[in-house]
């Protein structure tokens, strides 16, 4: 690009009224982005009377809260990236290569999970399977339960399984596209050389599926990291995220600093995810 | 259609098959197919001798293809059986029938290096290390690919593919090789050689029986022993290559089959002991080979266009008189376009008289009672 308009400048050399457009989208970007997130990089420094403070950072870096929600958050976004993964790669298979009236429909409903907000599922999570839940209160009418047996809800669990729910279409989505470009013929030699279905799957199918998995788990990494909404509706006790600690810092106990500090850190392992992703996208060509 | 001749193959043959990648049989049994109501395989009866190549042609959406996955095992019939020698495999799945199969677009695995892809088939029915490599070898350097072993297939030509994707096939010592208008993607050139090459691969692995669907007749009359053509889901004609294409049984073989000059004649007398008819066309009255038709018949005298002379001699005995329309000269070949008695009648000679008559002139056209077949008029099937 660059080189095409050096090649072109002679005749134009003048003015070039082209490279001014730079200026509008850089300094909305800077005005809404940048600054904003140096502000906060800045706010990490300085504790909340305006002194600069970088004792706090390790303080806060060392602390028992923060360390649990890191792995919390390392642990529900992995495990719910794998649990994401595995049930797209499930849906996907059936959805594309086992013929089934409906399929399609399946297939675009499956999608319009994306355009809701994820706290909805969770909301329709409590209804199913919350204490209070058709699920308990089937169970504990059918079995003459005094309490509600099934609580795997308010854990760790209840939120993967939540996450698992909500962000599964952004790992199928892809999956489906990759699956519609497999030749079918490919398919079909293998079968006719001796393949069963399985082998097919693992040496034919998924290989060129590779990208579209490592593309829509990082996405999914991505946005299990910073999901708040989820967590924060179900209301785990003990299970505090990083975004779920930036905001109790923040807004409950008015601890600007140590929110700042979480919220560098948070920022860091996103662009980390990012850079994973476009890394990833780009090396197999997604 | 020819007899139905099931050769079934005992055990010990199979065994003996499996040693030398031999092939057997394969037997439609009244095999139709159906997609919801609408049937695109009528009930199909037809052999395929061990060892033979049986050339599958006709137009677009014939069913050949469907009857080609009916073996494979991706269409189910709608009725009827199919055997693969003493196997009835009607119901079972593709990876349990033993074949190797080639299809238009080659289908190699493109995250496989050539010799992983030959490798594949093996590997998947569980084949020893020792073996596959051997195997491998042989395979490759039997369509002369033994050097690319270890390039990926988008670092090869359309034509290197192809090759690998046969040496594939034949990897496994498939009992059967289906092969799907294995050429029809390469250009004009590589598949004449090609189609060389694969009568070539089958004179080293005479065993091995191949069912070949084209469009191309040329591919088919070169390769096949015999040939089936199909017509609207239904075989309309089947025979020795050779034969097929003398004897046209009918219309659409005689024009789907080469090129073929029509004539509207009426049998006069039918065939005698050697097997000719007289008929006339107009007031003049031709020889040809005849079948069962009795005089008065109305019937069509099949002429291929290279079978006409502008000359007479002691063997071109039967004399047509033409106008002449068009002259296309092709290098190699010319072609004359001329109207006999209202019907377009095709010449094509290698070498003509130096003095070319112009179009308009009256020409007499020569051609041998051998050269011609008689067949019905009402021959569509
Ligand atoms: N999956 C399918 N569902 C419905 N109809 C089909 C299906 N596959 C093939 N057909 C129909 O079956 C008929 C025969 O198709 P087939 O592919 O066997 O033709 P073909 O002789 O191989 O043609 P071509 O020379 O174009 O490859 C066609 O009318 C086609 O439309
Ligand atoms: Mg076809």
């Amino acid at each position: 690009m660059s080189e095409a308009l050096a090649i072109g400048a002679p005749t134009v050399r003048k003015r070039e009224p082209g490279r001014l457009w730079i200026v509008p989208p850089a300094a909305l970007l800077a005005l809404l982005f940048f600054y904003p997130l140096a502000l906060i990089a800045r706010q990490a420094f300085l504790d909340d009377s305006g002194v600069a403070n970088v004792a706090e950072i390790i303080r806060v870096l060392n602390s028992r809260f923060f360390l649990n929600a890191l792995v919390n958050t390392v642990t529900i976004s992995v495990a719910a990236t794998a649990g994401c993964l595995i049930v797209g790669l499930v849906l996907a298979l059936i959805l594309a290569f086992v013929p089934f009236p409906g399929s399609g429909f399946i297939a675009r409903l499956i999608d319009t999970f994306i355009a809701l907000p994820t706290f909805l599922v969770t909301l329709a999570f409590t209804f199913l399977y919350g204490s209070a839940g058709m699920l308990n209160s089937g169970l504990m009418e059918a079995f003459s339960l005094p309490l509600p047996p099934v609580d795997f809800l308010y854990s760790t669990w209840g939120v993967v399984l939540a996450e698992v729910t909500v962000y599964t279409p952004f790992i199928l989505r892809p999956l489906l596209a990759a699956f519609s470009l497999v030749d079918r013929g490919q398919i079909e030699t293998a079968s006719v050389l001796g393949a069963r279905p399985f082998r097919i799957v693992r040496q034919v199918i998924l290989p060129a599926a590779v990208p579209a998995m490592i593309a829509g788990g990082s996405l999914c990494l991505l946005l299990t990291v910073n999901e708040f909404g989820i967590v924060l509706f179900i209301g785990a006790k003990g299970v505090i995220t990083l975004p779920l600690l930036i905001y109790g810092k923040a807004i409950q106990e008015s601890a600007y600093q140590v929110a700042c500090i979480i919220a560098v850190v948070n920022i860091a392992l996103s662009l980390g995810l990012f850079g994973l992703y476009r890394f990833a996208a780009g090396r197999l060509g997604a | 259609m020819s007899a139905v001749t099931f050769t079934g193959n005992s055990v010990m043959d199979i065994d003996a098959a499996k040693v030398r990648g031999a092939g057997s049989n394969v037997y439609f049994d009244k095999v139709s197919v159906a997609y919801g109501t609408h049937v695109v395989l009528h009930p199909l009866t037809l052999d395929i001798a061990p060892g033979e190549i049986l050339a599958m042609i006709g137009p677009s959406g014939s069913g050949k293809t469907t009857a080609l996955r009916a073996v494979a095992g991706f269409v189910r019939p709608a009725s009827g059986r199919i055997r693969i020698g003493a196997t009835d495999v009607t119901d079972l799945p593709p990876y349990e029938r033993g074949l190797g199969m080639v299809v238009q677009n080659y289908a190699l695995f493109p995250h496989m290096r050539v010799e992983d892809n030959v490798a594949f088939g093996l590997r998947a029915q569980g084949a020893d290390k020792p073996l596959i490599g051997e195997r491998v070898k042989d395979a490759l350097a039997t369509v002369g690919m033994a050097t690319f072993a270890r390039r990926y297939p988008r670092e090869l030509s359309g034509g290197q593919q192809q090759r690998v994707a046969i040496a594939r096939a034949l990897a496994v010592r498939p009992r059967v090789l289906l092969l799907d208008e294995p050429l029809s993607a390469l250009d004009a050139q590589i598949r004449r050689n090609m189609v060389e090459e694969i009568a070539r691969l089958h004179r080293s692995l005479p065993g091995l029986t191949i069912l070949y669907v084209t469009h191309d007749q040329t591919e088919a009359l070169t390769l096949a022993d015999k040939i089936a053509i199909m017509r609207d889901g239904r075989v309309c004609s089947h025979g020795p290559t050779t034969e097929l294409y003398r004897r046209p049984p009918n219309r659409f073989t005689a024009e789907f089959l080469g090129r073929a000059n029509l004539l509207p004649v009426t049998v006069v007398e039918g065939a005698g002991p050697k097997g000719f008819a007289t008929a006339r066309h107009g007031d003049v009255v031709l020889t040809g080979a005849g079948r069962d038709e009795r005089a008065g018949d109305k019937s069509l005298l099949c002429i291929r266009p290279q079978h006409l002379s502008l000359t007479a001699d002691s063997e071109h005995t039967n004399r047509i008189v033409g106008t002449l329309r068009e002259v296309h000269w092709q290098g190699e070949l010319t072609h004359l376009v001329l109207d006999v008695g209202g019907t377009p009648v095709r010449v094509s000679a290698t070498k003509l008289p130096t003095a070319l008559p112009e179009p308009g002139a009256r020409v007499p056209l020569f051609f041998a009672p051998t050269d011609t077949s008689l067949l019905p008029e009402d021959a569509g099937v």
